[in-house]
């Protein structure tokens, strides 16, 4: 059987509680919006680019305890990192809910982000904990494609 | 294998005011034998689609089994008894709606489908720009998308009467929205998002005072309530078969006759025409004119035995049986602080929506779930009257007549559970 707590483990029942990095940025290089038409989640990604690092990143939005703490450990993982680093570990992360996860072996250390192992478990529960970094994505390609028809 | 016989699966003769045999019935229906992550399943999805009773399984499977052909066509054994057996379900679902003739009933493939027909024969034909169709505040997508295609094609403005805080209809705004150029109102039965029960005959009369047609979206009623349609004069009404216990892919659609006359096809094809050359066809007479294309026989015929077992244990008896149901369930969920009821009208069916203080329905249906239970969680395909209580999702719960009140007390126990995980 499988357990509750596999899912909602303590450290996504606290990101859900205390959401980290949620607000709106005044001025960030790219946003992106995100929905769940499934269960009407909403979040809007906001990020600060500068020299190819993420050096900011905020969310805001209205969702479930998955999508929330998701939303908001994404803005921490990628907060720091080279937008490289913050690609391969999208990658990475959706390779492990998706269950794609070998290829990926050696890419970036997932950290706190593997407190979400337990979701590929909770088939309708896969899109709640991809929305917030399908959107990340969607804003920096986003901003790729604006520079690059600059 | 068609072993069952008749008399085990023959429906519970209907005694007015007998109580149900809630342990017999739900031996009826297999799929209620399992067990769901170590649990008893707790069906409490049913306004999504209700579970199927052995009468209906196995009518399909005889079907396939003993009779099998194509219908309206053939002058083999075959196909003259499975057009017996298609046509008599046509009088069955006559008689099941109150319908004056078995010719007003057209076989499609959802009540969706017949939202769609309507909007695209009689609709296409009979409004024109700066005309009106008027819905609801809390009505489905099928009941509203149709309608906006509709507009888009002729010009025609879709307008919206609103309800109150308690999901109920404000008759005199709707009153109100009625002029001279509302060709269609268009509204549900029983709202699935909110369990209101709408007044129809009040909004059926007003709107025939405009001289406007009137549609009924019926996919909640048909399993809840006794209907009637000459008794409340609507111009067209449409129901699902698998909300009725009945099989996917098979809905009605019921039309006066003379609309029906008038309306031009819906698809071309084979059946629904009396001779063609390349220069010039003629339609086939009504139902006919409406069913394209060799139809869902089995699933018709499965639909035909749903009815009957229904019919068995008698309409009055189930609503009346549900009616306790939600009673219960209404004190069960309201006797917990955190929970919000979504949907207080007075007059309600079988649904009992909510939401959880702080907690996401998502949330709570899965962990609704890991005790067995089975409840929706969304916007319900309701969008717009999920939005109008300022929200962007419930938690649903919605009963058939094999449900218990174990089973909702077996909710509210497991409601407490989600109040422990999120504490
Ligand atoms: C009120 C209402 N109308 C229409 C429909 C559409 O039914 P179907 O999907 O079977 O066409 C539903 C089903 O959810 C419903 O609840």
């Amino acid at each position: 059987m499988i357990d509750l707590y596999d899912l909602y483990q303590e450290l996504i029942l606290d990101h859900n509680r205390r959401p980290r990095n949620r607000r709106k940025l005044e001025d960030p290089s790219c946003q992106a919006e995100g929905y769940n038409p499934l269960c009407g989640d909403r979040v809007t990604v906001y990020l600060k680019i500068e020299d190819s690092v993420v050096t900011e990143a905020t969310f805001d939005g209205s969702g479930c305890a998955i999508s929330t703490a998701s939303a908001s450990l994404m803005t921490e993982s990628v907060k720091g990192k080279s937008l490289e680093d913050a690609k391969a570990l999208f990658r990475k992360f959706h390779g492990m809910l998706t269950g794609q996860s070998i290829e990926t072996a050696d890419g970036p250390d997932l950290g706190k982000l593997e407190v979400f192992s337990g979701v590929c478990r909770f088939p309708a529960r896969v899109k709640c904990a991809t929305l917030a970094w399908h959107t990340a994505n969607a804003a920096w390609e986003k901003r790729e494609t604006v520079v690059s028809t600059e | 294998m068609i072993t069952a016989s008749d008399s085990r699966h023959a429906p519970p003769m209907a005694q007015a005011d007998a109580a149900l045999d809630v342990e017999s019935i739900r031996r009826d229906f297999p799929i209620l034998r399992q067990t769901i992550n170590g649990h008893a399943l707790v069906y409490l999805d049913n306004a999504a689609t209700s579970q199927k009773p052995q009468v209906v399984i196995d009518a399909i499977s005889r079907y396939y089994a003993e009779d099998n052909a194509n219908i309206h066509r053939g002058v083999h054994a075959l196909s003259v008894r499975a057009t017996d057996a298609y046509e008599k379900v046509r009088i069955t679902v006559q008689r099941f709606i109150g319908a004056a003739e078995p010719e007003e009933i057209v076989f499609v493939r959802s009540a969706t489908e017949g939202i769609n027909l309507i909007a695209q024969t009689y609709g296409r034909s009979e409004i024109g720009k700066g005309d009106e169709i008027l819905i609801t505040t809390m009505e489905h997508h099928s009941n509203i998308v149709p309608w906006q295609m509709l507009c888009r094609q002729t010009g025609a403005v879709l307008r919206v009467a609103p309800i109150n805080d308690d999901g109920e209809l404000i008759l005199d705004q709707y009153e109100k929205l009625l002029c001279d150029r509302t060709k269609i109102v268009a509204v549900t039965h029983i709202s699935n998002a909110l369990g209101t029960i709408n007044p129809l005959s009040e909004i059926i009369d007003l709107a025939h005072r405009h001289g406007a047609r009137v549609l009924v979206d019926g996919a909640q009623a048909a399993p809840h309530l006794c209907i009637d349609v000459q008794a409340l004069d609507c111009d067209f009404y449409v129901f699902s078969s698998h909300k009725v216990y009945g099989p996917t892919g098979v809905g009605v659609l019921y039309a006066k006759r003379e609309l029906l006359e008038e309306m031009p096809p819906y698809q071309g094809g084979g059946e629904m025409i009396q001779s063609v050359t390349f220069d010039e066809t003629t339609y086939n007479d009504v139902p006919h004119k409406f069913e394209a294309g060799t139809p869902n026989i089995a699933g018709v015929i499965g639909l035909g035995a749903a009815l009957d077992y229904v019919n068995g244990i008698g309409l009055d008896r189930i609503a009346a049986y549900e009616h306790e149901l939600l009673d219960h369930a209404t004190h069960a969920l309201a006797a917990i602080p955190q929970v919000r009821l979504i949907g207080t009208a007075r007059h309600k069916a079988a649904v009992l929506a909510f939401v959880v203080e702080g907690i996401h329905p998502h949330d709570v249906g899965t962990v609704v779930d890991q005790e067995g239970i089975a409840i929706r969680t969304g916007h319900h395909c309701a969008q717009p009257v999920i939005d109008r209580f300022g929200l962007t999702a419930t938690a649903r719960a919605s009963f058939a007549f094999y449900n218990t009140r174990e089973e909702i007390d077996a909710l509210a126990a497991a409601m407490r559970r989600v109040l422990e995980v999120f504490a």
